[in-house]
């Protein structure tokens, strides 16, 4: 679904070597580590991984809104080219509104319960775009309409309290994208809907994304909402990616064990089976990462090097991934 | 451990838990004094509304649908935490719902147990996990020696694959999935033979729900459990049920063998819910984005709850309120009841398989 056209270009986002981390009062805890990307535009960019992976974090720190203590500890964040991790506060406010959008899992929270949804909108439509406040509530309807709110005209003025749960999350993406953002992140935006709703939701993400040719970086831990909706997926674990690639590559031919386990621990409507694949144990602690491949001690297939070494990311088919079974003979003359 | 209260068992007699016209309405009225300043009605809302389904022996009933539909007031009816408006409750043979008193429930109280969704708010963080298992051993009076007591702990937690020596831990030093362990462990220590499970994975990555759904499935084969089992996940429902009821707006309006409802759905509710989910085959199939929300319960539309957002509405599905009706024709579709009057009149054709 990307559009060729734009490959030879440079990619609307580039994120090189992230590094975020936690200082604490026993030490460091790295949370997000050398993790590289990029996005295209008119691209989804699916992020998976389990509760504490650093998917959402990532997303975080590329806006910049990482809660402190935590912050970027290392690695490059580019937008169109243009580096933003390192701009003053101002700076990179204006362009989190013009040219970021974000949604969140909670619409709720990303909505003021005391302004109605249209002084929402038009407040932040009149702050990026040069247009008078009547030209502002004109768009504001005409985005409503366009994310599915049936009554546009007359729904404007309510308050955030007076929609629904889908309803809501529309209102927060049509608020996303008011100021035509050229990156929308994304985080968890249909977690908390329900499967009709959500199947709406993301139709209506993708069809966007399609017609603003925006890039978007969708964080999720549902491998169902990726398969329908991305392009590309990056599967997290332990702050580092795992595997990168196709959508259809890693899902239907996933390289790394962990996302093997991944893929079969998911219950299936097309094929009943006894057992679900189980991978033991769980993701490590922050403060306790192993050495080597963080998840040599849940590995099937671990072997020595695994345990010593940290493996990046090697090539694969048409993906990548970061597992010492898939180190290529090349990779390994180019280490030396 | 089998008290006098119990009565002898024949393995053929009749389903396990036997659930009858069930209903249960909650008043969310305004406070008096502004009701009367403003002459405004009592406002009752129907969270369940006529409820009926069985399940035999060492099987698992699930019930599935969206955030407001009522299942886990249903599970919630079931294991007593509510008193139902009507309708009866029979658990092996003893209709629970005419039990008043403390004392006359007790013996059958012990019987059931329930796992909640939330494996954070459900143990007490201030307490050691042996001593959160050790609970509904102590609270029936099922042993009185310590040692005896500590024992059986131990054991427990092998059961749920967790070691003795985490016994002594606090919930807070386990993971999420772990903790859905101890809340089983717990839920297992007073021998019930019957469980409700409301949502036991939906707060869990899908790696650990792998765990805990296999660990389920193993508990049941091991002890000879009974399942009802709430989700709003179908794929799940998929892999641990025998039959399935769907509920919408505190009806059940389909219930069926799990793969006859997978393979044939019936009610358009059912299709709707099918079709929702999100593919992982990405067989490229074009989902149908599904109009509308689940109405208001407080405002529900007359004659059949789904008709607004029915394709195959006419003007008896406005006017008419369904019962539940064994689906005609279809060896796929046997077993197969479905509150919907297009289904009945033969007006839809036979389900579209899942592909």
């Amino acid at each position: 679904m990307s559009a060729p056209a734009t490959r030879a270009n440079r990619p609307l986002l580039d994120v090189r070597n992230l590094h975020v981390e936690f200082p604490t009062r026993r030490g460091r805890l790295v949370a997000v580590d050398d993790v590289s990307f990029h996005i295209d535009a008119g691209e989804v960019l699916g992020v998976v991984g389990e509760s504490g992976a650093g998917k959402s974090l990532t997303g975080a720190a590329i806006i910049g809104l990482l809660e402190p203590p935590g912050r970027i500890a290392g690695g490059e964040v580019l937008l169109d080219g243009k580096r933003i991790d390192n701009l003053p506060a101002e700076q990179l406010r204006r362009i989190r509104g013009r040219q970021i959008g974000a949604v969140f899992q909670d619409p709720l929270t990303s909505l003021d319960p005391l302004f109605t949804v249209g002084q929402q909108l038009t407040e932040t439509i009149t702050t990026h775009l040069d247009l008078s406040e009547s030209e502002a509530r004109n768009r504001a309807i005409e985005l409503l309409r366009e994310v599915g709110i049936p009554g546009a005209e007359r729904r404007i003025d309510h308050y955030p309290h007076q929609f629904s749960g889908g309803m809501r999350q529309r209102v927060v993406i049509a608020l996303a994208l008011c100021a035509q953002p050229r990156l929308i992140i994304a985080d968890e935006p249909t977690t908390a809907l329900d499967v009709s709703i959500q199947a709406q939701i993301i139709t209506l993400l993708k069809r966007l994304c399609r017609d603003h040719g925006a890039a978007v970086m969708l964080v999720t831990h549902d491998m169902g909402v990726i398969a329908e909706t991305a392009d590309r997926v990056a599967v997290m674990y332990a702050g580092r990616i795992a595997e990168i690639g196709p959508v259809a590559d890693v899902i239907q031919r996933p390289r790394h064990p962990y996302t093997v386990g991944l893929m079969g621990s998911i219950p299936k409507l097309d094929r009943a089976v006894p057992r679900l694949v189980q991978i033991e144990g769980s993701m490590p602690r922050l403060n306790a990462i192993p050495t080597g491949c963080a998840f040599n001690p849940r590995c099937p297939k671990v072997f020595e090097r695994c345990r010593i070494e940290r493996p990046e990311l090697f090539p694969v088919g048409g993906s990548a991934a970061a597992c010492w079974l898939h180190a290529t003979t090349l990779a390994e003359a180019a280490r030396g | 451990m089998a008290d006098g209260a119990a009565p002898a068992r024949d393995p053929n007699a009749g389903p396990l838990l036997s659930v009858r016209d069930i209903a249960r309405s909650f008043d969310v009225s305004r406070p008096w004094l502004a009701r009367m300043l403003e002459g405004q009605p009592r406002l009752l809302l129907k969270a369940v509304d006529g409820v009926s389904f069985d399940i035999p022996r060492g099987e698992t009933l699930s019930l599935v649908g969206e955030s407001g539909c009522g299942k886990s007031t249903v599970a919630r009816l079931v294991v007593g935490l509510y008193r139902p408006s009507r309708g009866t409750i029979n658990f092996d043979g003893v209709n629970v719902t005419a039990l008043r008193t403390r004392a006359a429930l007790k013996p059958v109280r012990r019987r059931f147990q329930m796992i909640f969704q939330d494996p954070y708010a459900s143990l007490n963080p201030r307490w050691r996990v042996r001593d959160i298992i050790a609970e509904p051993i102590r609270a029936h009076r099922l042993m009185k020696d310590n040692q005896e007591i500590g024992r059986r702990v131990d054991e427990l937690l092998r059961l749920v694959r967790l070691s003795p020596a985490d016994g002594e831990k606090y919930p807070h030093e386990f993971s999420g999935g772990q903790r859905q362990r101890i809340s089983i462990a717990r839920a297992l220590s007073s021998n019930p033979d019957f469980l409700v499970c409301d949502e036991p994975t939906s707060a869990l990555d899908v790696s650990v729900q792998a765990q805990i759904l296999n660990l389920m499935k193993d508990l049941q084969r091991e002890l000879g459990l009974t399942y009802l089992f709430i989700s709003h996940n179908l794929a799940v429902v998929f892999h641990i049920s025998d039959r399935v009821g769907v509920m919408y707006l505190g009806r059940i309006v389909e219930l069926a063998d799990v793969k006859a409802l997978f393979a044939s759905p019936q009610h358009p509710y059912t299709r709707l819910l099918l079709d929702a989910i999100p593919d992982l085959e990405m067989s490229g199939r074009g989902r149908t984005p599904v109009a509308g929300e689940v109405p208001n319960p407080l405002d529900p539309p007359t004659g059949c709850a789904f008709h607004p957002r029915c394709p195959w509405a006419n003007e008896r599905c406005r006017r008419e309120t369904p019962v539940m009706k064994p689906v005609p024709g279809g060896a796929s579709s046997s077993g197969t009841v479905a509150a919907c009057h297009a289904v009945e009149e033969g007006r839809i054709g036979p389900g579209p398989t899942q592909k």
